[in-house]
């Protein structure tokens, strides 16, 4: 799960560690209103979207006066804002964050992620503050130190020493320093989170570390003992039908392509995205349907498939195992009597019952396409789309 | 021979008077698998013969610790589907009783649950398969997991998958070829997994049983480039390989946990250059993988008869398989 900059600070408040002054606003008088409470004479607006990469679409502002934070504000609000993360429409701007300029002097790079090949946490930090971190890890390896951290025993004091040292810092700087990667550590594992990114983490003229931009993701297997960060989701921030999907257990992702698909399992949907792609079409979505695919869920499915206007045909591939075909055949069936479908529909069922599924689809009125197999099935696609 | 279970194996099932545990233990049973054992907390004492929808073809004993189920029935692999929350616990309470293999197929559990374990598990020399996977099988012996039965075949293929459902359709296409199977693994789609696809192929190196190897992977992480690492310099036996995921798009989690391109990292394109370098032969459609390893074992088995001309070809791609010719 992801979370706005200005709840990742939140969460950073939460537990000590230093992020400048800030409040969200969700319209202009609030906007004005929160640089009045922070004080100071320079001001940033940043526009608040799940996406990185704002600075650079004009979503973030630096304001010398007042009238400055309102023109800009109203500038960046209700903006549709690209980055190389949203897509070419880019994402509409619906929250501002108002936070305080500070005496930058440095900016560093500061990240908490897991290293799956040694199945440990890691974190790393880098003098290269405030550039795409893939872009460092390409150029100059080098210059980001890493630390794995034994989770048994959890991040040292030494280990924050050591990178706080690779960081080039001394006396006061170095001694913050050190607290805020402890304090990071803690805030990472205390709230299940699979990422955080400080970038920039800056060094201010008054020997201060403080986090200046924050992005965090979560695992969701861990959601269901933080209610807290449940309530940060941002439906606004979603693709529609991947709530609605949702809703229905159903596992979802929209894509730009003309071919849509119904698969259970995850495995198996990619690699029937990718036989959709050979047969020359493009895959609509990812669906896994899972492992307790009912008429229900299927017809859920369908629904969710023909409610994106690019689809022009639909591969349904199911290999049964404890879903049995025959029940899945009757949902589709189903399914096609509730949701009008003009467009064909390539059907694909193996493993358990899969012949007497066979029989419920070619005795129902619709005319599917039945293919036997995974090469079959890429054949009737390419047909269907020469059609 | 198979690697991890066969028909000795002793199977303990945790948390078998569930819903999920009571199906597939029936269905392990039905599969002729040696289930000697369940464990459910305050259960204990009791023989279990399954519910009104799922009936056991013989009753279990049920055990209130899984170590008093090791003292009594000997058992030497587990099988867990007790619910996320709980797994992990249930994975270190299995470590603790000495058990050997360790089979969770529970979905959902919290990755720093399982950061905490890992290491744990992997000091105590037990092996951990998932969570979050289907299982393992040795075709005709045993069972340990939720895999549909019969679409397997005893035989000489090991395989290796990360994934559930395309893990089935790559045996159906193996069965339907007449290829069959030593053993079936697997591993599971989460980042931290206690049996990477390293360590399968390791034993199936080393299984004189094992005559070709199936690796299925998918998008995220870099297990599969270590396999690969792995497989160029010590394996000797011919591997099929498939990359599932070409045209996920990055930064998005297609299902599985792991399965994510983060940070231009873990996308199919890189690991299939990688198996490919590695002598791996890599399908380029999921729809090609039985009948690319018909080829290769038949290609294999011309090379042993003095026969040195290889070229294999699929419906997709022709391939070429220089690692057999220096062999």
């Amino acid at each position: 799960m992801k979370i706005h900059e200005y709840q990742a600070k939140e969460i950073l408040r939460k537990y000590n560690v230093p992020v400048p002054k800030s409040i969200v606003a969700f319209n202009i008088d609030e906007a004005v209103e929160a640089a009045k409470k922070i004080e100071g004479n320079v001001w940033v607006v940043k526009a608040q979207i799940h996406a990185g990469g704002r600075g650079k679409g004009g979503g973030v502002k630096v304001a010398k006066s007042i009238d400055e934070v309102l023109s800009y504000s109203k500038k960046i609000l209700g903006m549709q804002l690209v980055t190389h993360q949203t897509g070419a429409e880019g994402k509409k701007v619906n929250r501002l964050l108002i936070e305080q300029g500070l005496n930058i002097e440095k900016e560093f790079y500061v990240g908490i992620t897991l290293d799956r090949s040694r199945s440990e946490n890691v974190i790393m930090v880098s003098t290269e503050g405030g550039m795409e971190i893939e872009k460092v890890a390409e150029e100059n390896p080098e210059k980001i130190i890493k630390e794995a951290i034994n989770s048994e025993v959890g991040m040292q004091p030494f280990q924050a020493r050591k990178l706080a040292f690779a960081l080039g810092l001394s006396g006061d700087a170095f001694k913050n320093c050190v607290k805020f990667l402890l304090t990071l550590y803690q805030a990472y594992q205390a709230t299940d989170a699979t990422l955080f990114e400080i970038n920039p983490l800056v060094l201010t003229k008054e020997k201060n570390i403080i986090a200046l931009d924050a992005k965090m993701n979560f695992d969701d297997n861990a959601l269901y003992r933080h209610p807290e960060i449940v309530a940060l989701r941002d439906l606004d921030e979603e693709e529609p039908l991947e709530i609605e999907a949702s809703k229905s257990n159903l596992n979802y992702i929209k894509l730009d392509g003309n071919v849509g698909c119904m698969v259970n399992g995850a495995g198996l949907a990619m690699a029937t995205m990718d036989i959709i792609k050979l047969a020359g079409g493009d895959p609509a979505n990812f669906l896994d349907v899972g492992g307790g695919a009912n008429p229900q869920t299927v017809a859920e499915g369908f629904r969710i498939i023909l409610a994106d206007k690019n689809v022009k045909a639909i591969l349904i591939n199911i290999f049964g195992g404890i879903v049995r075909c025959d029940r899945v055949a009757t949902g589709i069936v189903e399914a096609a009597k509730i949701v009008e479908v003009k467009i064909p529909i390539v059907v694909r069922l193996a493993g358990t019952n899969a012949d007497i599924a066979s029989k419920i689809l070619e005795n129902s009125e619709m005319k599917f396409s039945i293919a036997t197999n995974l090469n079959d099935a890429a054949e009737k696609i390419t047909k269907v789309l020469a059609a | 021979m198979s690697i991890l279970v066969n028909k000795k194996s002793r199977v303990l099932v945790q948390g078998i008077t569930g819903g999920e545990g009571t199906y597939h233990a029936s269905q392990m049973l039905l599969y002729g698998t040696n289930v000697v054992a369940g464990v459910t907390p305050g259960k204990g004492g009791t023989f279990y013969k399954g519910n009104e929808k799922d009936v056991f073809n013989k009753p279990v004993e049920v055990f209130n610790t899984v170590q008093d189920a090791v003292e009594k029935t000997k058992a030497d692999v587990s099988v867990i589907f007790v619910p996320a929350q709980f797994a992990s616990d249930a994975i270190l309470e299995a470590c603790n009783a000495e058990i050997k293999v360790i089979v969770c197929i529970t979905e959902g559990i919290p990755t720093r649950d399982m950061l905490n374990l890992i290491k744990h598990v992997k000091k105590s020399g037990a092996t951990l398969i998932g969570p979050n996977c289907p299982g393992i099988i040795t075709p005709g012996e045993c069972k340990v997991g939720i895999m549909p039965g019969f679409i397997h075949k005893k035989g000489n293929i090991g395989l290796v998958s990360r994934s559930g459902t395309l893990t089935y359709e790559a045996v159906w296409q193996l069965t339907e070829r007449g290829l069959g199977q030593s053993t079936c693994i697997g591993i599971g789609g989460d980042p931290i997994i206690g049996t990477q696809f390293i360590d399968a192929i390791k034993l199936f190196n080393d299984d004189p049983k094992t005559e070709a190897i199936v690796m299925i992977g998918e998008i995220g992480g870099s297990a599969e480039e270590e396999a690969a690492m792995y497989i160029k310099k010590y394996v000797t036996k011919p591997v099929v390989g498939f990359i599932a995921g070409k045209t996920a798009p990055p930064g998005r989690r297609m299902g599985h946990a792991g399965a994510i391109i983060s940070g231009g990292k873990g996308t199919a394109e890189e690991k299939i250059k990688i198996m490919q370098d590695a002598g791996i032969v890599v399908c380029t459609s999921p729809a090609d993988i039985g009948e690319t390893m018909k080829q290769v074992l038949s290609e294999k088995r011309k090379i042993k008869n003095g026969k040195h001309k290889i070229k294999i070809k699929t419906k997709s791609k022709s391939l070429k398989i220089s690692k057999l010719k220096k062999k």
